[in-house]
């Protein structure tokens, strides 16, 4: 049995602290691997944060209400024990029976099997202790499990975005960076700050580098202000950040990407007869509850597109870029007190038409009542904005650091067309594409546009 | 004894303190001895040996050939048989050719011997730079002795301890190094009589203050006390700890200055790299970490070897300006 | 009972204000999930099925009104 500490998790580019607003479990609870077990709310929203481990809820740290940097811990989970394999995120809605007493059947390649046994060469590098076996050996594979070594990241700690749960390269890569700047503070100002009750992050530092030193935290603590603010969070007025927060996000990460981003713009019209009759024949015959929207065309058709031109897909850092693990599509869904989250829809090449649209709109409602998951908002590796339904026709969008590039739809619209040398009118949509310079050139944005073109004309295949 | 306690406070320079010391070892214990290079007809490099010749004879006083490694191996002979020898090095610079003497032997014996064969020794040399010697005159080494288990390291800083830290050194069973920096010698200063007990494992807070920890020894500490002088000037309390050894060194009072300062100047003549300030630095950082408002300074020799020039040795050696600029960065 | 069902789409919003003519979707900015969501519902309660081609009909509250009373007498 070992503890691990469940932290924080950075859940965007943007963010650097949360607040925890709510516990899903109680010390004591079993939670499983991928289950949300606490609330948090970034300046964006109201997420739903999954565990990272399987075990049981040995203590919670942080009490509701707490402001706390990414990467503090929040509470402990005691590890299962050997018994009990774990589970993927992926597959943790199939858990519970099959597998877990077969543990003489294991097969690495098996994902979710997670045979008991440490894989050699996963020693955690200066471990004396071997990992305990409810790790999960098998989520992720030799490669990773050699770059996790080398970098020093300890796989069982990662939260996989990989299919299944799967952890990836990118993952041990993220996992590897080094984490975003802290504030400066001495240790001596930390401890005094502790003391007196003061936060440090409110504390203006007038050291080196704006480092906050024991005269800050002294002046601060002395200002009476300062003791009548209530420590606990502003009470979020409807489950999700107020609209101020949420706008100096956006601010703070759109400027950054106008700043940092060399963006070059591509447009085309695309000609949606064949998909829009496809989608009027699919709804005549489906269940009205499995209809589809030409939204979810879109994605998909964007998604298949990302695919196939990988060079768009995935993340610009320190100088290179990264390709993203799979196809997972941001989603920006404007919320209804302003603002915007960019969740994303994971695997979206390949998760069938309707089950995407499923996902689309149980995504929008979460969205929009404030329950996003941690692993939504944290990894898209492009995002798509459809502005459709504002009536606007074309929309060129700006990039959501680190991802390399934008998708933008507009309204469909009826328009005259040249058909076969005739004049017919057509439905049509304006697909753009905001693309980053440094990842790459026009010709890679064309033919992505093209590719997103051609899966539109084959709405069966999608 | 008497005699001595009744004299009324005096001012003396830190050459007589110690050639006083001396002397009363001797006239007090019969064991005692001095030997080393020109410390007899010559009255010693340094001179703190002038007369003891004409007092105590040349069995007591002994001139010896120029081999560090044999007198010192003498030295340790003696101690083994029974006396207490003094073996004086001119400077710390030859002190290397009985390095052998000193680490293999004297540091060594007692560990070796099962606890039977305590080697009581006192070898004094001269020390540091600022006196256009050279770099073969000119080095503060006394940093490398501190890494030895074994013995004793002493910087006497001030006339009180040229004076007084002899006679417990000479009663401590095992080796002890004492380091002069040549800068002293002429410096004069109150001396009192001794009214309690020496603790040779004790610092000293020279000037007690709020502001910053100015820790130093042996000669950087009249540099010290004159930038503390400097920056109390301009309204800062710096707080001035004399580490004295080298070799137990003081943590309980190095601790308890920087629980009261939160910043810590930490000024040795030694280079940099390696040196007495590094460990007192890693110290300060493993016990101190949660009472540091600021990064811990240094303020050392430049990592050369100590030029003769009169300009490039003032330019290599920490001066008071930069002890002065060290502390205001702590509290900027 | 359009209006019922509006007020569950969008909570936030003031339905009772909304007018007989006013083009509701403009008004309360209900997007095209929204209106999936919204024809749905208003079919499950008036046990009617409301396919794509009715949707022209639908965007004014008393629009929704002749066309459920057309469909379901």
């Amino acid at each position: 049995m070992t503890m691990a500490e469940f932290t924080m998790p950075s859940l965007g580019a943007d963010m650097d602290e949360g607040v925890l607003q709510e516990w899903l479990v109680r010390p004591g609870d079993r939670v499983r691997k991928g289950e949300p077990i606490a609330v948090v709310e970034t300046a964006k929203s109201a997420i739903e944060v999954e565990c990272f481990e399987t075990g049981t809820v040995d203590r919670l740290l942080v009490d509701p209400g707490t402001t706390v940097p990414v990467g503090a811990p929040l509470a402990m989970i005691s590890a299962a024990e050997k018994a009990a394999p774990k589970r993927a995120p992926g597959t943790a809605g199939k858990a519970g029976k099959g597998t877990a007493g077969e543990a003489g059947r294991h097969r690495p390649e098996e994902a979710a099997q997670k045979p008991p046994e440490p894989a050699p060469g996963r020693q955690v590098p200066g471990g004396a202790v071997p990992a305990p076996e409810d790790g999960t050996p098998g989520s992720a594979g030799p490669l990773v499990r050699h770059l996790a070594e080398r970098s020093g990241v300890d796989v069982d700690t990662l939260h996989g975005t990989g299919p299944g749960g799967r952890v990836t390269r990118a993952d041990v890569e993220r996992a590897a960076a080094p984490p975003p700047s802290r504030q400066r503070i001495t240790p001596f100002a930390r401890r005094l700050a502790g003391e007196l009750g003061v936060d440090p992050a409110s504390v203006k530092g007038t050291g080196k580098d704006g480092g906050v030193r024991a005269a800050d935290v002294r002046l601060a603590a002395g200002r009476p202000a300062r003791e009548a603010v209530p420590r606990g969070p502003v009470a979020p007025a409807a489950g999700a950040a107020g609209p101020t927060t949420m706008r100096r996000a956006i601010a703070d990460l759109m400027t950054r990407a106008n700043r940092e981003i060399p963006h070059y713009y591509l447009s085309t019209t695309v000609d949606l007869a064949a998909s829009m009759a496809w989608l009027r024949e699919y709804n005549r015959l489906a269940p009205v509850s499995e209809r589809l929207l030409p939204a979810a065309m879109l994605l998909k058709a964007a998604a298949r597109a990302a695919r196939e031109v990988p060079e768009l897909n995935g993340f610009w850092n320190e100088g290179h870029f990264t390709p993203g693990d799979g196809v997972h599509l941001g989603v920006a869904v404007s919320l209804r007190g302003g603002g915007l989250v960019a969740p994303a829809i994971h695997d979206a090449d390949t998760v069938p038409l309707p089950e995407l649209m499923a996902g689309l709109k149980d995504l929008v409602h979460r969205a929009r009542s404030g329950r996003l998951r941690g692993s939504e908002v944290a990894d898209p590796t492009l995002t798509v904005t459809d502005l459709g339904d504002q009536g606007v026709e074309s929309v060129l969008g700006v990039i959501y650091p680190p991802q390399v590039s934008l998708v933008g739809f507009g309204r469909v619209v009826e328009r005259p067309c040249a058909v076969d040398g005739l004049l017919g009118v057509r439905p049509v949509v304006t697909a753009t594409l905001s693309a980053d310079h440094r990842a790459t050139d026009g010709a890679v944005g064309a033919r992505f546009l093209r590719v997103l073109d051609r899966r539109l004309q084959q709405p069966e295949e999608l | 004894m008497s005699g001595e306690a009744e004299r009324a406070m005096r001012t003396t320079t830190y050459r007589e303190a110690l050639r006083e010391a001396m002397s009363e070892a001797m006239r007090a214990d019969d064991r005692v001895f001095l030997m080393g290079e020109d410390v007899g007809r010559y009255g010693g490099c340094f001179g703190v040996s002038l007369g003891m010749l004409e007092e105590f004879g040349p069995e007591r006083i002994r001139d010896t050939p120029l081999s560090e490694s044999a007198f010192v191996g003498a030295g340790i002979g003696a101690a083994l048989g029974g006396m207490r020898p003094i073996v004086e090095i001119m400077t710390v610079n030859f002190s290397l050719l009985a390095l052998d003497q000193i680490l293999n032997n004297a540091a060594t014996l007692l560990h070796m011997s099962g606890g039977q064969l305590p080697v009581p020794l006192v070898i004094r040399m001269t020390t540091g730079a600022g006196r256009q010697l050279a770099a073969q005159h000119s080095h503060s080494l006394e940093g490398w002795y501190a890494h030895i288990p074994g013995i004793r390291v002493l910087a006497p800083a001030t006339v009180e301890d040229a004076r007084y830290l002899l006679a417990p050194a000479l009663a401590d069973p095992d080796p002890v190094l004492v380091f002069e920096h040549g800068s002293l010698y002429n410096a004069s200063g109150e001396l009192a009589p001794l009214t309690e007990p020496v603790d040779l494992d004790r610092a000293r807070v020279r000037r007690p203050g709020t502001d910053v920890s100015l820790i130093t020894y042996g000669g950087c500490l009249p540099k010290v006390l004159a930038a503390a002088d400097e920056l109390a000037a301009d309204g800062l309390d710096p707080e001035v700890v004399d580490l004295r050894s080298l070799r137990p060194l003081d943590e309980a009072t190095i601790d308890a200055s920087v629980a009261r300062t939160h910043r810590v100047v930490v000024v040795d003549e030694g280079w940099r790299t390696g040196s007495l300030a590094a460990e007192v630095c890693a110290g300060i950082a493993e016990r101190c970490f949660y009472d540091l408002d600021a990064p811990v300074e240094r303020v050392c020799s430049a990592e050369v070897p100590i030029p003769y020039a009169r300009q490039l040795e003032e330019a290599a050696l920490p001066q008071v300006r930069d002890v002065a600029a060290a502390a205001r960065r702590t509290v900027g | 009972m359009v209006q019922e069902t509006l007020s569950g789409i969008v909570p936030e919003a003031d339905v009772g204000s909304l007018g007989p003519d006013d083009r509701f979707r403009e008004v309360l900015e209900i997007d095209s999930l929204d209106f999936l969501s919204f024809l749905e519902t208003l079919g499950d309660r008036a046990g009617i099925r409301i396919d794509d081609e009715d949707t022209p009909h639908l965007t004014t509250v008393s629009g929704c009104a002749d066309f459920l009373v057309a469909r379901t007498t």
